[in-house]
């Protein structure tokens, strides 16, 4: 089933904390969507899907559909990390489409600076996942696993960290008009390479933070979205992928981007050259940079020149890339950085974004993230969205 | 480069299906899972091919010989160390730590030979060191 213009996103929340030590994390979801409706111009009584992954406390949308006091004929719980809210976008349109809701209500919201939460990397017990047992004992991290795919880019197509340290640079420049990003300092090239090497070949400066906070999202049926004050957005193409390590066939140079880039494309009858704007998950530089090939937007192994020269910097560059500062600079709730990645889209669509960053006739712009991890398993998904 | 000490303890849930890999591995020997009914080696091990779906495995001491496919130092680790993606002479690329020399020794292409390092709970697990 075609999901192109099946529903439109009508409001969208990026919460402003990026520290919450007196907010509890249900609280901050319940702030996230009462916002988020507010901003579509609807209230909580008019939801009827709840869609919502691991950061949702309890039993996720039992929990929250009653915390919230939501009455929901439609639920879904899909867990793919930080990208998990891409996903609930495209399913929130399936669902749109098969008659089971009309008003879908996305959340997301988490405290890791002020409550530290059980990593993923150090679970235990009964449910050990499988993988766990041949992994865990070498102390794999995020930043030492997507710092192999950098090193095996670096060997095989002769990436350098310069071009990579560009990535940062290019959401300093933006982050400097967002008022409510973490570092909003510029930085140069220079800047990034002189920082501290944290895992071989990255720097400090190549990493993104953890921040609390968190976002919601309203998407509702197209008629509904035409009745409504603000500009719509509306869901153009989607696509899904689990990429994995193949039954120890590891293939570092690619991620799932390329499947799901593909599906997404395909969906939309749309080329990387249409797209004025996109959001890319940051986790590292090195992920931006392997998304943008796997995406097409420049051939594989040729990301590193594409990033370089502030090709990414809105108004100076072709390519203009997480103008809210991303989750190098702006904020990165939770460990989860697709809600704020598909907020920004939104923001530039309707012509929100700042005026140092909006692109001028934003039409169409993408999104992509990437959850878990990239060296290991990750779940990749994009969204195509447009301004109609 | 002197060892990670290495903390991990298995779960029970973690051997289930797994024992003969693991009463191997506990006599320092490194099994890798070959289907009998398609032929492939898979990596991580589970109790059935995941390429054909048979349970019918074949459980072939490893060569030892491997090649690192990638790595990366932790640098800000209390003691650095290097984690590695080996492919080994077998086919399949895991997950292991190389040891025994100076991070800056490491190197993509680099061959290594298969050791065992015992984990602070005197349990033994494979990591690589230079050929
Ligand atoms: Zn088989």
């Amino acid at each position: 089933m075609s999901l192109r213009g099946a529903a439109c996103i009508v409001g969208a929340f990026e919460h402003p904390a990026r520290k919450a030590p007196h907010v509890s994390t249900p609280q901050l979801h319940a702030e996230c969507a009462r916002a988020a409706l507010a901003d579509a111009g609807l209230t909580a009584a008019d939801v009827d899907g709840y869609f919502c992954a691991g950061d949702a406390p309890g039993f996720g949308p039992m929990t929250m559909a009653e915390y919230l006091n939501l009455d929901c004929r439609h639920v879904d719980t899909t867990e793919t990390g930080g990208s998990a809210y891409l996903v609930h976008v495209a399913h929130a349109a399936e669902a749109i489409a098969a008659g089971r809701c009309d008003v879908a209500l996305v959340t997301m919201a988490g405290r890791p600076r002020s409550e530290p939460a059980v990593s993923a990397f150090s679970s235990a017990g009964a449910f050990t996942p499988p993988d766990q047992p041949f992994e865990l004992p070498y102390g794999p991290a995020a930043i030492n696993t997507y710092a192999m795919c950098a090193m095996r880019h670096m060997h095989e197509f002769g990436t350098t960290p310069e071009q990579l340290a560009w990535i940062r640079v290019a959401a300093s420049h933006h982050a400097q008009h967002n008022p409510h990003a973490v570092f909003r300092d510029l930085v140069t090239v220079e800047d990034v390479l002189a920082s501290p090497v944290v895992a071989d070949p990255l720097h400090r400066l190549d990493c993104c933070m953890n921040t609390d906070g968190g976002g919601a999202l309203v998407i509702v049926k197209p008629e509904i979205a035409r009745s409504l004050a603000r500009p719509t957005v509306t869901l153009r193409g989607a696509g899904e992928f689990v990429k994995h390590q193949s039954g120890g066939r590891v293939d570092l140079t690619w991620s799932g981007a390329r499947e799901s880039g593909r599906a997404a494309f395909a969906m939309a009858g749309v080329t990387p050259v249409d797209i004025a704007y996109a959001s890319v998950y940051d986790s590292f530089t090195i992920t931006v940079l392997i998304q943008l090939e796997d995406l097409g937007f420049c051939e594989k192994g040729r990301g590193g020149a594409f990033v370089a020269d502030g090709n990414l910097i809105a108004g100076v560059g072709r390519m203009p890339v997480n103008t809210d500062g991303g989750g190098l600079c702006n904020s990165h709730p939770a460990g989860r950085g697709g809600m704020p990645k598909i907020v920004e889209a939104v923001r530039q669509l309707r012509g929100e974004a700042h005026p140092a960053v909006q692109v001028p006739g934003c039409a169409l712009a993408l999104v992509h993230g990437t959850g878990g991890s990239l060296g290991s398993r990750h779940g990749s998904a994009t969204l195509i969205l447009e301004r109609s | 480069m002197a060892g990670r000490a290495i903390t991990y303890e298995l779960s029970a849930d973690a051997v289930l299906g797994l024992e003969t890999y693991h009463a191997a591995r506990r006599e320092r020997r490194l099994l890798v899972p070959r289907c009998r009914a398609c032929g492939e080696t898979h990596w991580y091990p589970r109790p059935f091919c995941p390429f054909c779906g048979s349970g019918e495995l074949d459980w072939p001491e490893a060569a030892g010989e491997g090649t690192v496919y990638s790595f990366s130092i932790m640098r800000r680790a209390e003691t650095p160390y290097a984690i590695a993606f080996v492919t080994l002479a077998e086919g399949p690329t895991m997950m292991a730590n190389v040891v025994g020399c100076a991070p800056d020794d490491i190197a993509i292409g680099m061959k290594v030979r298969l050791d065992f390092q015992d984990s602070v709970a005197g349990e033994p697990f494979p990591v690589f060191t230079p050929a």
